[in-house]
């Protein structure tokens, strides 16, 4: 056996150090997010904190903190930004990867991910000057500020990554297999829809579960297009996020007051739900991995 | 009894771009037959086979010149749908390549993507299929288990019961036993002699054996030129070309 180099050795720790420090962090957070999130959810009550459809946390005489209403938003909001990304995205994907003659490809493939790194704030402000008049005056509604404004801005804005990672799995799937397919007499679209789709399916599950992750966690962006009223979630009336009811509150809630604690508790509430997301979806991909 | 042509090739040339990788190649190709391709490498037997089920067409820079008949009609015509003339020329590639799909959906694809749901009919196909494969006793178990878990040998006779699977003509098998093990290889040439009575098989192979042993007729190949072609017997026990002794003596590069 040979003996390892001083250099390699001190390489090995700083590595395991740096893992360290990150690991440390993450558990710092999560250790602090508990402990800051705990207290009202044991003053309201775990069932009237989760299940409470109303949420007044700056009434004077009778404070509220039921949390209904923010979940199913969140939840409605993500699940429909995912409805109306996905596809749209998933299409895009199989143009750019597999239909586009390579040059407008070339073009376009760098241009969708300039698209991600567009800052939040920017899709919520053309959201908010364009989507939600246009709204408005298409569905007569006094406000254009609702959930359908904030599903179409979450979509647009999960569409980049969404495109991206699509179209990288897809161009990873063997031509052999599209080779095969063709040979069978199958044209050019049943071959992408019946072979590359599926045989790419853990990379578009990743796709959607980034997707998904972005949508729950997004705050600035439909902070702007919302309305944020923390009314039970319905497609055409204004509505507050998990995420958007921190962002709005956080600034004036009194330090140690019972509001502020609960909005600790969001947070938990939060990151536990995109832990549950995440989990379950490396769970799919991971079976999608085995067939 | 005369020799029935079910494909026949008239001064085909083939370019890829300015490169012409087949020259004037005139042949006709007996139906239910085996008919070998062989020659050294890079002399053209995949692109000749390759033109015959138009695959070429994938690749943008090949163009074709000539005339390349199926039962008498030009499969370079315009308005030929390539679609149906691929379901009539199957093709098994040199590397098996099921698909990640279980066995039964691997040989299903075919079927289902040209309309066929009914699932006993389905189930019919798909068991006839693996039989004239020769693979059926070895999978009957594991219809429902990827392809990806069965051995190359028995992934390439999958590849084959998926060709056979849409019924075809011809089958196309392009080096179709260079990826498996003498015993694989020995299965699948039994299997080929099997098909013969029903399809007509044209198969490249670098090993000269293995065109002895099952071909009907051979043809040879040399940089992009049909140097001899006739009953096997024949050109491997007195070629007519200098070239082609040499190759089949094995004194060529
Ligand atoms: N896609 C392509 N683009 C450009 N040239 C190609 C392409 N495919 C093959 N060629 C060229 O065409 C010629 C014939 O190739 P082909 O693959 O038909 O040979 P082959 O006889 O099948 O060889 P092998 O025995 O190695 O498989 C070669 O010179 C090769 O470099
Ligand atoms: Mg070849």
């Amino acid at each position: 056996m040979t003996k390892r180099k001083p250099a390699e050795v001190s390489m090995q720790i700083l590595f395991l150090l740096c893992g360290l420090v990150a690991v440390a962090f993450v558990l710092l957070i999560t250790a602090y997010l508990i402990a800051a999130g705990l207290p009202a959810i044991r003053q309201v009550g775990l069932a009237s904190f989760l299940f409470g459809r109303t949420w007044d946390s700056t009434n004077e005489t009778d404070p509220r903190f039921g949390i209904l209403p923010l979940i199913l938003t969140s939840v409605y909001g993500a699940a429909g930004a995912i409805v109306v990304g996905v596809p749209i995205g998933l299409l895009t994907a199989i143009f750019l990867a597999k239909a586009a003659p390579p040059r407008l490809a070339g073009l376009l493939r760098p241009a969708v991910s300039l698209l991600a790194g567009i800052p939040s704030v920017v899709y919520g402000l053309v959201g908010m000057c364009v989507l939600v008049p246009a709204l408005r005056a298409w569905l007569n509604l006094p406000a254009g500020d609702s959930l359908l404004a904030a599903i179409l801005v979450l979509a647009v804005m999960i569409l980049p990554s969404v495109i991206d990672l699509s179209a990288a799995a897809l161009e990873a799937v063997p031509k052999e297999y599209e080779e095969a397919s063709l040979a069978l007499g199958a044209t050019e679209p049943e071959t992408w829809f019946r072979v590359s789709v599926p045989a790419a399916k853990s990379g578009i599950a990743a796709a959607v579960a980034l997707g998904i992750g972005r949508a729950i966690g997004e705050a600035m962006a439909i902070l702007m297009v919302a309305g944020n009223v923390a009314n039970m979630p319905s497609l055409l009336r204004s509505v507050r996020f998990l995420t958007t009811g921190i962002a709005i509150e956080m600034n004036y809630a009194a330090p140690g007051s019972l509001q502020r604690q609960a909005l600790f508790s969001i947070g938990l509430v939060l990151f536990l739900f995109i832990m549950l997301i995440n989990i379950l979806l490396s769970l799919t991909v991971k079976r999608g991995k085995e067939v | 009894m005369p020799d029935k042509t079910i494909l026949s090739a008239k001064d085909l040339d083939f370019f890829y771009g300015p490169a012409q990788a087949l020259r004037h190649i005139t042949a006709n190709i007996p139906a239910n037959q085996v008919t070998a391709f062989i020659g050294p490498s890079g002399c053209g037997k995949s692109t000749f086979l390759r033109t015959i089920n138009r695959m070429n067409d994938l690749i943008p820079i090949a163009r074709v010149t000539g005339s390349l008949t199926f039962h008498g009609r030009d499969i370079y015509a315009p308005g030929v749908d390539v679609t149906a003339l691929r379901r009539q020329i199957g093709m098994v590639f040199q590397k098996p390549n099921p698909f990640p799909m279980s066995v039964y959906d691997n040989v299903a694809y075919g079927p289902r993507t040209h309309g066929t749901c009914d699932r006993a009919k389905l189930d019919a196909i798909v068991e006839d299929s693996l039989r004239a494969a020769a693979i059926w006793d070895e999978v009957k178990d594991r219809l429902k288990k990827s392809a990806l878990s069965l051995s190359g040998g028995q992934q390439q006779r999958v590849c084959i019961a998926r060709a056979l699977a849409v019924r075809p003509e011809v089958l196309l098998m392009d080096e179709a036993t260079s990826a498996l093990d003498p015993i694989s290889t020995a299965k699948i040439e039994d299997l080929i002699l099997e098909l013969r009575e029903r399809f007509t098989i044209i198969m490249v192979t670098h090993n000269m054996q293995q065109a002895a042993r099952i071909s009907d007729k051979t043809a040879f190949f040399l940089m992009g030129e049909l140097i001899e072609y006739t009953a096997t017997e024949r050109l491997f026990s007195m070629p007519r070309d200098k070239r082609t002794e040499d190759y089949i003596t094995g004194r060529f590069g």
